[in-house]
Formats: structure tokens, sequence, C-alpha cells
């Protein structure tokens, strides 16, 4: 196979992760905006944060306004952050590897694009936001259910595979790391009702509150949500999984030595210690190393294959 | 009744089915006896499954836009075809042959020792005003001593019912997948029609071309590795590459996914590792192919391409500097190379040109400017032409200066009346101007499409065939009328 056709498989799976990762983040802060008090508010532009994106935000001189906020996060086509780019981009990578792919998957991403793109506006405004929001995240598992179930398992779905997996791998650690930095209560006796509420939330926008229930049958504790999000290996958001998924993957290609030498380091790092019980400052260093570590692993990649 | 073939106008025009006052010409009698029979209602349907069989099928063009990026238009197409004899196929396939290869002979001799031009048969001066002459190609020898493996060559018939070659592409002439997937709708669409006449089969074609470019690898392999180079899927003919890449099973490349090493092989960048390739089939004309050679800042093509090439390390087809036999002033002198070289009387006339660079002739055309359409050597796509009856005494009085300041980059032809088919409008049918494209594969040996494309101007009156400008296609069928070969 063409490390170019390599390279734009891969693309498409972390495109079209990143579209629906996003819509998830925004369809769950909204809902969190309306259970909290005014005060301890979380406020729009955190989700900015979590997607790193706060440089590109100040640059266009935005406000800190809610439909400023979520025309930049969901169809601003000069922000690479945004959901329409990610679209705009998986469709400009499936297009130039249309004969590798079933064809309904290139018609489908070419029709979300054309839904996000002409809907767009409905995003901006809270009453129809979450329908749209729905339909992007619905649309993104359509892809990913017709590339699983009509591809063939070779080396071209292994590509996309990895790219969904370090996207998703990438997106649960980001919204840990800032949700959990919003939610250091000032002292540990207050707003505990809340706390539970928010950590309910991260949950939520992983799509792991139900799965949570069932895996833990604990109450929604900070301690039990993060030992749950890095390490249930069951749960396929948890950071474990996707290290386990795009283990699988690079085990099936040739190659691999330098892949698979980044991720066995990464799933080290994080088995050896117990989320749950590190303070903020650590679990922040944690989530740090983790990220240098998914980069690395993408690096790796880029290396073997896309060279 | 939908289709009265009595009330169909011939007067004036050669059309290709209908003889006069509705008479079918005897290759298209069963056609034409079956669209009588149809209702309205039935056209309709037709038409649809068509519409439909297109879409499914996506064949598309692609048109480029800054708004929306690229949008891939689906394919213009008329459902009645456009029907040839086969006993005139034959004489029209034979005079391709003869053509291209005297085409080729010539392109050889111009890169070898110039032995056209000593003998006074070809000007030297026209090959230093030549764009598509490419010095760096001089002293080169292609495997088979061929250089335009490719070529379409357009044809048209005047209302006198004489068959014109009016021009041939010899740098990357596109099209024949259209031929192709016409063929593949007509057979979904009207699958009664074929099983019922002697219809000449095209789908043989890409395999032609695969065993044409793989008799030019370098290396004498089982399988050698042949990829389709394209400028990528902003190309208007992106479908086209595609297509024809995977009908053969070849790559489809573009210029980043080549690396010519220091062995001055080319290979290609996959998961495993370099791969060399044996042979490719460029889609990118010469100036972009090799930026260490010709435009530096290309960025379509692959650097040293040239050198591989060169080194005999890689076949490429068509070979760089073909183009320099498909200009118009070139065109002017193909009878005689054909003439010259093959020592055999042309099969198919080009329309006459008058050469301005012979004083007698460029007499003719300043006598005569508003009969004529007048045509500048080195443009192309009807940019700075002069069609004479269509154009103010003024317009004329110019190209008359033109032509005397550089009387050697002109040449003039009569105008012609192109030769029409009937066309479905709503459900009526109207006369329509067509051309047809040929494709003929030069290697080993020599291969004519069977038919090609029929490329028909939509509007009424219009002679501009192109699809992005309101033009179209039909199936073309060579129809059997002897029963088998």
């Amino acid at each position: 196979m063409l490390s170019r056709v390599a390279n734009s498989l891969y693309w498409i799976g972390r495109y079209i992760e990143r579209a629906e990762d996003i819509a998830r983040l925004i369809s769950v802060s909204s809902h969190l905006q309306l259970d909290l008090p005014k005060g301890i508010r979380p406020g729009w532009i955190s989700i900015v944060h979590i997607l790193g994106d706060e440089e590109a935000f100040l640059k266009q001189g935005l406000e800190n306004d809610e439909r400023q906020i979520m025309k930049f996060l969901i169809g601003d086509l000069s922000h690479p952050g945004s959901i329409l780019s990610s679209l705009s981009m998986a469709r400009e990578s499936a297009r130039t590897v249309r004969d590798v792919m079933p064809r309904e998957a290139w018609e489908e991403i070419n029709a979300l694009y054309q839904t996000a793109k002409s809907d767009a506006q409905k995003g901006y405004w809270p009453k129809n936001r979450h329908v749209y929001l729905q339909q992007i995240v619905r649309g993104a598992q359509t892809i990913t259910g017709i590339l699983s179930g009509s591809m063939l398992h070779d080396e071209t779905y292994h590509f996309v595979r990895l790219g969904r997996n370090l996207e998703r791998a990438d997106m649960t650690s980001r919204i840990i790391d800032v949700r959990s930095a919003d939610l250091v209560p000032p002292a540990e006796h207050e707003l505990t009702p809340f706390e539970n509420i928010q950590w309910m939330s991260v949950l939520k926008s992983l799509t792991g509150y139900q799965m949570y229930r069932r895996s833990v049958q604990e109450p929604v504790r900070r301690r039990d949500v993060l030992e749950f999000l890095f390490k249930e290996r069951l749960f396929p958001r948890a950071i474990l999984h996707c290290i386990g998924e795009i283990e699988g993957c690079a085990l099936a290609l040739k190659k691999n030595t330098k892949v698979l030498a980044q991720i066995h380091a990464v799933e080290r790092s994080i088995e050896k210690v117990k989320p749950g019980a590190l303070e903020q400052a650590e679990l922040h260093h944690l989530i740090d190393q983790l990220q240098l570590g998914l980069a690395g692993i993408d690096e790796a990649i880029r290396e073997s294959y896309f060279a | 009744m939908a289709i009265r073939w009595g009330s169909y106008p011939t007067k004036g025009l050669h059309d290709e089915i209908i003889q006069a006052r509705g008479k079918p010409r005897p290759a298209a009698d069963q056609l034409c006896q079956f669209l009588r029979g149809l209702s309205d209602k039935e056209i309709e349907e037709y038409k649809a499954a068509a519409d439909l069989a297109i879409k499914l099928m996506g064949i598309t063009f692609t048109v480029y836009s800054d708004s929306d990026g690229s949008i891939d238009r689906t394919w213009p197409f008329d459902i009645i075809p456009r029907v040839v004899d086969s006993r005139e196929w034959r004489q029209i396939e034979r005079g391709l042959v003869q053509r291209v290869k005297a085409l080729n002979l010539f392109i050889a001799d111009l890169y070898d020792q110039q032995q056209v031009v000593k003998d006074g048969v070809f000007p030297g001066e026209l090959l230093e005003d030549s764009v598509n002459f490419r010095p760096q190609c001089v002293g080169v020898k292609p495997p088979q001593g061929i250089w335009a493996h490719i070529c379409g060559s357009d044809l048209v018939r005047d209302k006198d019912g004489v068959v014109y070659v009016l021009e041939d592409n010899l740098r990357v002439p596109s099209g024949v997948s259209y031929m192709l997937e016409n063929r593949q709708v007509m057979k979904r669409v009207f699958p009664d029609l074929f099983e019922n006449e002697s219809i000449l089969p095209v789908d043989d074609y890409p395999s032609k071309l695969y065993d044409m470019l793989a008799s030019l690898s370098p290396r004498r392999v089982a399988k050698p590795v042949v990829a389709v180079l394209t400028p990528g899927i902003y190309n208007s003919a992106y479908f086209e590459h595609s297509y024809l890449a995977q009908q053969m099973g070849a790559e489809l490349v573009e210029g980043s996914d080549l690396v010519v090493g220091d062995d001055d092989c080319v290979y290609m960048r996959t998961i495993d590792g370099p791969k060399r390739v044996d042979v490719i089939y460029r889609r990118i004309d010469d100036l972009f192919l090799d930026p260490e050679a010709f435009n530096p800042d290309s960025t379509l093509g692959v650097a040293g391409l040239m050198r591989a090439w060169k080194a005999g390390k890689v076949g490429l087809a068509n070979a760089p500097g073909a183009g320099v036999a498909d200009d118009k002033v070139v065109y002017a002198y193909v009878p005689d190379l054909i003439r010259y070289y093959l020592h055999e009387e042309p099969l198919i006339p080009n329309v006459p040109t008058y050469r301005c660079i012979y004083k007698e002739e460029r007499d003719y055309v300043l006598a005569h400017i508003a009969e004529l359409v007048v045509k500048p050597a080195n443009e192309s796509g009807g940019y700075g032409m002069l069609i004479g009856p269509q154009a103010s005494t003024e317009e004329c009085e110019q190209f008359v200066r033109a032509i005397k300041r550089n009387p050697r980059n002109y040449v003039a032809q009569p105008m012609l009346t192109l030769s029409t088919a009937p066309t479905l409008v709503g459900t009526k049918v109207e006369p329509r101007h067509l051309d047809l494209r040929p494709f003929i594969l030069s290697g080993k040996e020599t291969y004519v499409t069977t038919g090609g494309l029929t490329r028909v101007a939509l509007r009424k009156g219009s002679t501009v065939v192109n699809s992005s400008q309101g033009g179209g296609s039909k199936d073309t069928w060579i129809v059997d009328l002897e029963g088998g070969n």
C-alpha cells in the first residue's frame, strides 16, 4: 500500500473521531451549564481550553460569548480545530482513497460534511443545538460502522483504527485534564452535590456514565471515575482500552518495532500509577506525560509508514 | 408514437443515422425501428434509467471552484447512440494506424538525425517556434522507437460525407474512460438491443493498455509494476485516472508518492518501504513532469524522472517530447510525412490546410480570409482563432496584418459543417453536431479502439463538444451488418 494512502486512511480515522468528540463535548457542556448554579459554571471557554485552542481563539479576537465560541468550535472553516474543518479534511482525505474504501463510506462522509455545513447555524443557538450535535455524532458513528462492517480488515483498515484510537485516547485525556482542574473544590466539605454532577458530566461527555454505573457500582467520585477512565480496558473510551487497540493494529503491521516500543512505554506509565490517588498537580503531570507519549506514537507511525 | 423520422431535418447536413426524408442508414435501421416504437413514457423511462445508472456508477467529471472546493458533476450522456457501419470503420482504422505510425517515425527522427528537415520535407525553422519540442529529449532512444504510445485523434465528417482528421492529441489525451462507461450504461439500459444486433465490443481497451505499458518495462519480470501518475483530485480528468488504474490493476500515484534513487530507478513510497516502479503512464504534461529538467516550480512531478527515463530505468508513456507532433502547423504536414516515411498515400485526409509560411498558400489565405478559419500554431482550445464567416471586416484585417507580420505562425482551413446525429431533446429528437475521438495504442502492435468517444454539442446549432462547455457524449456503435467477421 502507498504511504500516502495509509496516511489518508489514518487521518480519516482521526478526523471523524475528532468531529464526534467535539460534538459530544459541546453537547454535554451545554447540559452542565444548565445544571450548575451561576457562580460555579465552568463557562463555554472551558471547552476551548480542553481542545487546546486558546491561542487560535485569542488570535481571532473572539470574546467569551456563547455564540462566538460555538461558531468557532462548530462551523468555522478557518479554524482547523472546528467540527466542520475536521469533517472537511476527512472528506478531502477520503476523496483520494475512494478506491480502497467501500463506496457507501465515501457517500456517508460526503453527506455528513454537507449536512454539517448547511445546518451549522443550528448549532450556534441552544434551541436546536442538541439535535444538530446528535446528527454529527450519529453520522460519525455510521461511518465508523460502515468502515468496520464492510472494509477488508487488512492493513488499510488498521490505519483507520490507529487514527481513531489515538484521537480518542487524546480526547479522553484532555477532558480529564481540564475538567478535573475545574473540579477541585475550594474547600473539601463544600459543594459536594455539584461535584458529583460535574464528574457525571465528565463521564457523559465520554458516553461513560451508564457503563461506569454497570462496572463500578459506586457513587460517582473523583477517585473511581479517574480509575475507570484511565484503566478500564473494557470501556472503549478508556485510555488503556485505546492503547490496547492501537497495539493490536501495530502488531498486524510490518516494521512495527519503533511503534510498539512507544506503545509499550505509554502503557507501562499508566499501569504503574493509581490515577485516582493522585493530587491535582500530579494528575496534571501524568496527563502531560501521556500526551507526550501519544505524540510519540503518532511520530513513530509517521516515521515507520508515511515517510 | 413519439419519434417521427419523417419530419427529422437533414437538409444541408450530413446525418450519421438518417440519410434523407426519414430513411435510416442501413447500419442504423434496427435502432431507428426500435426508437420509433417507443412511447413518450417509455422514452422518459429509458432516459431516467440511464441517468440513474450514471449516478450509481459514479461517472463524473470534476469542475473546480473556489467557493466549494471541487465538484464532481455527473457526465452528460445522450441515450441515442451514434452508429457506424463496420465496413467504413475498417477503413478508418487502417487510416489511423497509418497516421500514427508516420507520426511516431517523425518524432523519432526529430529527436535523432532530423533527416526529414535535411530532405526539405519539414522546414527546420518551424521547430524553433515549437513550444512542444524538448531539446532535453534529443538523442534519447525509447524502447521500440515509439514516442506516442497513446494517441487520441479527433475525427469529423463534413457535409459532403468525407471523414477528416481534425487534430491528433499526442500528449495526454483523455476521454477513453467515458467511452467504456458509456457502453456499460447502454448495456444496462438497453440489453435487448445488444442481444439482437451485432455491435462490436469495446471493453478490451484496459487490458490492451496494460499489455502495451507492460511491454515498456525495463525489467524482464512476469508482472512489472505499472503506475498511473495523476496531478491529483483537482484535475478534471481525475475520474479517468483512477478508473484506468483500477481497471488495469495499476497503482494510482501522485508525484509525491514517487522518488528517483541514486541508482536512477523510480520508487514509490509504500508502508513497507520503497518499491520499484517499472512503467509510468503519466497524465501530467511534459513541463510539470520533472522539476530538475523542466519547470523548477512544479510540485506535481518527480525530481529526476527524466534522468531515470534517459537511463532506461523506467518506461514513460507517452514519452516526453511526443507533443511536438501535435501542434497545428505540424498537422498541416502529416499527409507529406505519411508519403515521406511510409511511401503511401494517406487513407484519411486532413482538413485542407493552408500554410502561411509558403507564399502561394499565404496569398490564397489573404485573398479568402472571410471564408476561412485561421489558427495560430501554438494556441489550443480555440484561443486566438479567427472564424472568417462569422468575423467582422475589422477582425479579418487584424488577422491579415498578423499573418503578414509572422506568416509561419498561422495556418488556415475552410469552414466545415460537422455531421449531426439525432439527439434526445425532451421526448423528441433533433439533430446535433458531433465529432469522434478514437484512441490508438502503439507498442509491439498497434491497436485502435472499436469506435471511440463520440462527443456531441448539446446546444442547438453549436459545434462546441467539450464537456465543460455544454457538450455531452453518446455511445458509439460499430455495427457489423454481415453477421460475424
